[in-house]
């Protein structure tokens, strides 16, 4: 077979495999154990999904499809249902992305077609070092110095200009949904930046090029080269976000006041389904009340691996090299 | 003048300004934390700190030697699970293995690498604590040791793939088998970015909270026994922020200052010590 036609194959994946054929015992063993040290994340996903079904046989069975749809949760009573958590998530996360989103795509775009050389490598370290503080210190911080800011400045004033809105009414505790939207936001703000950043280098310069040749100006560049070729990217970089943000647990316990409740107005306390089970998992006294945290644990599951292919998903097909690990 | 060149120049830089400002704030709250930690923590951090057990409530001093003992022993057991799957496992993706079958393990890698913290101490619960019926170091150490199999493996994929093609050849061409010249010659290449990824594996599930909870569940004394409850760091904080009293608020300050100073410490430490390609794909 000649070799000299071979224009396909990209020159960084030039692996062994396709180099000599398989020879000796050795490589047959070593090759064959490290397949199953690979297939683990395959288990792994499958011994999630099994444990966490098997541990809410009972409430699945019980409960039924009412779980999703019941507001009460009353474990004296031994009545469960995880609609406040499904709304806590869903309306915590939601707050999240509407701060989160404008924010790190314009740093992205900041950091990848406007700002100068020099101060682009500084910026994207310190946004590398917020992503490596734990959740809990967040927390920490949130409760200490977040809540009681908010309490005394922003939450009175946007009561004063939006109060006549069920959305800004009601008392102002400092816990509460729109506390655990905002420090939800500063958790996923350097996963969605990097990720957002990285889509937006894997634009061809030929795309920059062609629109600096017709006169645009840097801006224009952007916006007509740039960014409506990473349209989807960048929307599988907020579902990334987005999975991020449903699963965020130790900050947002902290802030968010976990209170059972669905309320319109975001100064009330909330509970997402990810606090609930780091709050109430080591109270459950009982054997449903640990399934139905169980089942918790299985719908939060089901909800972030969906969101999480869907990003893969878009950022795979994007054609570009994109890691979801590039922030930790 | 809407379609004027001053125009257009004025917008593009209105544009830049904008997002300069976006990006200060993204990195605002990482100022006003770490300023935070400083002002709070530095106070409360001193010898006792290091060389004692928590007091009981209403006695002041004190320190988490326990906990920040108790966390390297679970980083210990967590590497154990996840150090040999994840190397191992990224060996495969980066030198056998079928282009699809592998696009297809990197996609199932990713989208584990996105499950929820807390999901891992809900399955470790069930697999370990219920089985033997005690919370213990073992099963903090296996929750947190699977966060890492994916983490490790993406990236030591990664750095496997930047050690030259012509290195693999050359030992092939010697006649040497192919599982020796990958462990003796491209693993041996890449020790540098494989130790590099394990050491950020590691800083990240260093400050892990919520797979903890209901696993290595907390212990205010010495655990002299890994089948026992077992404090960390994180766990420490989080009880003793949550708590009414305010000494112990100034004892999860000094908790946080120290955790996240070793945290950035192994970071900078990383990033310093490998080549920037390197650092780059990290």
């Amino acid at each position: 077979m000649p070799i000299a036609v071979a224009p396909e194959r990209p020159a960084v994946r030039s692996t062994i495999d396709r180099m000599a054929p398989p020879s000796g015992l050795g490589d047959k063993v070593f090759k064959w154990l490290t397949l199953a040290m690979a297939l683990a994340v395959v288990a792994l996903v499958f011994l999630v999904g099994w444990q966490l079904a098997r541990g809410s046989s009972l409430a699945i069975r019980r409960f039924g499809l009412h779980f999703l749809a019941t507001s009460t949760w009353d474990p004296v009573a031994e009545q469960f249902g995880a609609l406040p958590f499904i709304y806590g998530t869903a309306i915590s996360s939601l707050i999240a992305l509407i701060i989160a989103v404008p924010l790190s795509i314009a740093t992205a775009v900041y950091l990848t077609e406007l700002a100068p050389l020099w101060i682009r490598q500084p910026i994207v370290s310190l946004i590398e070092m917020l992503a490596a503080i734990p959740s809990v210190i967040l927390g920490l911080w949130g409760i200490f110095v977040m809540i009681p800011w908010l309490r005394d400045h922003p939450f009175p004033f946007l009561k004063k200009i939006f109060g006549w809105t069920p959305f800004f009414s009601g008392p102002i505790y400092g816990v509460s949904m729109l506390a655990g939207g905002i420090i939800i936001a500063v958790m996923i703000l350097p996963i969605i930046t990097s990720v957002s950043r990285e889509i937006l280098r894997s634009v061809p310069n030929l795309q920059r090029e062609a629109a600096y040749a017709l006169g645009a100006t840097r801006w224009e560049v952007t916006r007509i080269a740039v960014l409506s070729y990473a349209k989807k990217g960048l929307f599988g970089a907020v579902i990334l976000g987005l999975g991020r943000a449903l699963g965020e647990t130790m900050a947002v316990t902290m802030v968010i006041g976990n209170t059972p409740q669905i309320r319109a107005s975001l100064f009330a306390p909330g509970y997402t389904l990810a606090s609930v089970i780091a709050n109430e998992f080591t109270e459950a006294t009982t054997d449903v009340y640990l399934q139905a945290l169980f089942e918790i644990g299985l719908v939060l599951f089901g909800i972030t691996i969906l969101a999480n292919l869907l990003a893969q998903l878009l950022l795979k097909t994007m054609g570009s090299t994109i890691k979801s690990g590039a922030v930790q | 003048m809407k379609n004027s060149h001053l125009w257009r120049k004025t917008k593009s830089a209105l544009a830049s300004a904008a997002s300069f400002v976006c990006a200060l704030l993204v990195i605002a709250p990482l100022a006003l934390v770490f300023l935070h930690l400083l002002r709070s923590g530095a106070s409360a951090v001193n010898w006792s700190f290091f060389t004692e057990l928590p007091k009981p409530v209403g006695v002041a001093g004190g320190g988490m030697v326990n906990a920040i003992a108790g966390s390297f022993e679970l980083l210990g057991l967590a590497a154990l699970v996840g150090v040999p799957v994840g190397v191992f496992g990224g060996v495969y993706l980066a030198e056998c293995g079928t282009v699809r079958g592998n696009w297809l393990l990197r996609f199932v890698a990713d989208v584990l690498n996105g499950v929820p913290s807390i999901i891992w101490g809900v399955v470790v619960y069930g697999l370990v604590v219920l089985r033997f019926k005690s919370f213990s170091a073992y099963a903090g150490g296996l929750a947190l040791g699977f966060i890492m199999i994916p983490l490790i493996m993406r990236t030591t994929e990664e750095v496997l793939l930047l050690v030259p093609a012509g290195y693999r050849e050359a030992s092939l061409a010697l006649g040497i088998s192919r599982w020796k010249t990958i462990v003796h010659i491209v693993m041996k290449t890449a020790l540098k970015g494989i130790v590099t990824a394990i050491l950020l594996a590691l800083a990240r599930v260093a400050g892990e909270t919520a797979p903890l909870l209901f696993t290595a569940f907390g212990n205010r004394f010495w655990n002299h026994d890994l089948s026992e409850p077992i404090a960390a760091l994180p766990l420490q904080i989080f009880s003793y922020s949550i708590s009414p009293y305010d000494d112990w608020h100034r004892q999860a300050w000094a908790g946080a200052l120290v955790l996240v100073v070793m945290i950035f410490f192994v970071n900078i430490l990383v990033r310093f010590f490998t080549r920037e390609r390197v650092a780059r794909v990290l």
